[in-house]
């Protein structure tokens, strides 16, 4: 059986011909745990977007096996004052495996039930989603993703503007989709917290810096030059000449 | 009892152009008023009026070109709303441009070319009678376009429930999910079309938008349940038909416009009255413990 895999080969990604990601090369083996970090403007949110199929590479390829693929924007498409309980919103999750047609049968239901349990919103089934606060949707996002059950899982920043004992939350359904064989890209700006959670990271700032085991690349020199590199964006930039 | 039999059934009973009224009505009510639902979650009220302007001019030609014929005027107002929704989805999916201003391009465009089209003919069409309908003139074949466009709309509306509703709630979870987003984002619009198509026969391409749209107001004022919003907006179109008809005709009002008049006291009704309505808001009310 072959394993599935995320490659990219000479990725660059950007928008109206200005890259935002340089040319980037490598692979994520299956059943990772991927910490993406790097400065804003860096290109984190770039890359995810373009492995989500939002956007086409500049140039280079994305090659993707995984068989189903669950991505939470950074801002999402959501609105928040549509007319949508908490458990009709966990649901949609399950659009991923029953499409737009397909029945949803009661022990599907039932592991909606289950997830919005598990993310700590029992009892909020039936309410409307506008009374939800910042955090309460976020815990409910998550319970919408595990009922998608994707093999291949995006998150850019799940945890901005979360107090810390969401994040202990969420962080354990992250590590238990990890123990399930998930793989798992998230995007962070907490380095304590991948240090002690995320056993790999990517660090990019408009090219890759480092790739690798956690304390290898969440080095004082690697941040440093991370840094350096940040937001340099210049409107009559010359076309890029690196080898292809 | 007999008072209020003469009032509100005898009118029905005693003239047929009265029956097919309330037929026709309540066929454009069951058809219309959830399709202005969906448009209002889409957070496109507006829509329905700028397709309308798109709508008339096409109508206006079939006119021109069939008379008082209304497979013509139903050919022409199909093709130009179609043409219109179609190009404007098109924009807005594959461009920066949003759904709003692509219509707004669109439908000015199809606006523009048939008033030169018809002030270049000499015609003299009764343009009145487009604009606003004739409820209390529907023949066989117009009553049968427009309830089969209602039984359509019900039956594509259930089928497609739930691809609109995500596209309304979250259209880039819906793209990730499923690559059927832009089918339920054109057949909607063509849904939009059709209704307004089949509705303009009896309350004219202005104010058939609003027996698409008040009701829709009004249901939001009443529920945060889209089941139940659904029902709301269809017997409040229902309500307002029926006590529409019966005051023009008793009161000797033009029909069309009562109609819309009596859906627009109920919205304003609900805006007062209703739970989510603004009297509600003011009342002092207790808070719960949690």
């Amino acid at each position: 059986m072959t394993r599935h895999k995320l490659a990219f080969r000479n990725l660059t990604l950007g928008y109206d011909r200005h890259p935002v990601v340089h040319h980037l090369e490598g692979v994520v083996e299956a059943g990772s745990l991927l910490a993406v970090i790097g400065p804003n403007g860096g290109g984190k949110s770039t890359l995810l977007k373009a492995i989500a199929g939002q956007i086409e590479p500049l140039g280079g390829t994305i090659d993707n096996s995984f068989a189903s693929l669950a991505y939470m924007p950074q801002i999402g498409d959501l609105s928040r004052d549509f007319p949508v309980s908490v458990f009709d919103l966990a649901l949609t999750g399950l659009c991923s495996q029953r499409g737009m047609f397909g029945r949803i049968s009661r022990s599907e239901r039932q592991r909606a039930e289950e997830a919005i349990g598990k993310v700590g919103l029992s009892g909020f089934e039936d309410r409307s989603i506008r009374t939800l606060s910042g955090g309460q949707l976020q815990r409910l996002l998550f319970a919408r993703m595990m009922l998608q059950d994707a093999e291949l899982i995006l998150l850019d920043e799940p945890f901005a503007a979360i107090d810390q004992r969401t994040i202990s939350d969420l962080l354990t359904i992250i590590l238990n989709w990890h123990g399930e064989g998930r793989t798992i890209l998230t995007v962070l700006h907490d380095f304590e917290l991948v240090r002690r959670n995320f056993p790999l990271s990517l660090l990019v700032a408009r090219e890759m810096i480092a790739w690798g085991p956690t304390p290898e690349v969440l080095t004082t020199d690697n941040l440093a030059l991370a840094r350096h590199m940040s937001e340099a964006f210049d409107q009559d930039a010359a076309f890029c000449e690196r080898a292809a | 009892m007999m008072f209020l039999y003469d009032i509100l059934i005898a009118p029905f009973i005693e003239f047929p152009f009265m029956r097919r009224a309330l037929v026709g009505g309540i066929a454009v009510s069951i058809g219309a008023a959830p399709i202005g639902l969906f448009l209002m979650l889409r957070r496109m009220s507006l829509i329905g009026d700028a397709m309308a302007h798109a709508i008339l001019p096409g109508a206006a030609l079939g006119f021109l070109i069939g008379g008082i014929s209304l497979g013509a005027m139903t050919i022409g107002g199909l093709a130009a709303g179609l043409g219109v929704a179609l190009l404007a989805g098109l924009v807005a999916r594959s461009t920066l441009v949003k759904e709003d201003m692509a219509l707004a391009a669109f439908y000015l465009l199809s606006l523009a070319t048939g008033v030169l089209i018809l002030s270049g003919s000499g015609s003299n069409i009764d343009v009145l009678s487009l604009l606003f309908g004739s409820i209390l003139a529907l023949d066989n074949p117009t009553l049968l376009l427009i309830v089969s466009v209602s039984s359509l709309t019900l039956a594509a509306l259930s089928l497609g429930y739930r691809g609109i509703l995500m596209e309304c709630l979250d259209p880039g979870f819906a793209a990730g999910v499923s690559r059927q987003g832009a089918l339920f984002h054109f057949g909607f619009l063509v849904f939009v079309v059709l209704n307004l198509v089949a509705g303009f026969h009896a309350l004219g391409t202005l104010l058939v938008v609003g027996i698409m749209m008040l009701p829709a107001g009004t249901a939001r004022l009443w529920s945060d349940d889209i089941a139940k919003m659904l029902l709301i907006a269809m017997f409040s179109a229902m309500l307002a038909n029926i006590c529409g008809l019966i005051l023009s005709y008793h009161l000797g009002l033009a029909s069309g416009p009562a109609i819309i008049l009596v859906a627009g006291l109920i919205y304003v009704g609900s805006l007062i009255v209703a739970p989510l309505g603004i009297v509600r808001r003011l009342l002092p009310q207790r808070h719960l413990e949690a």
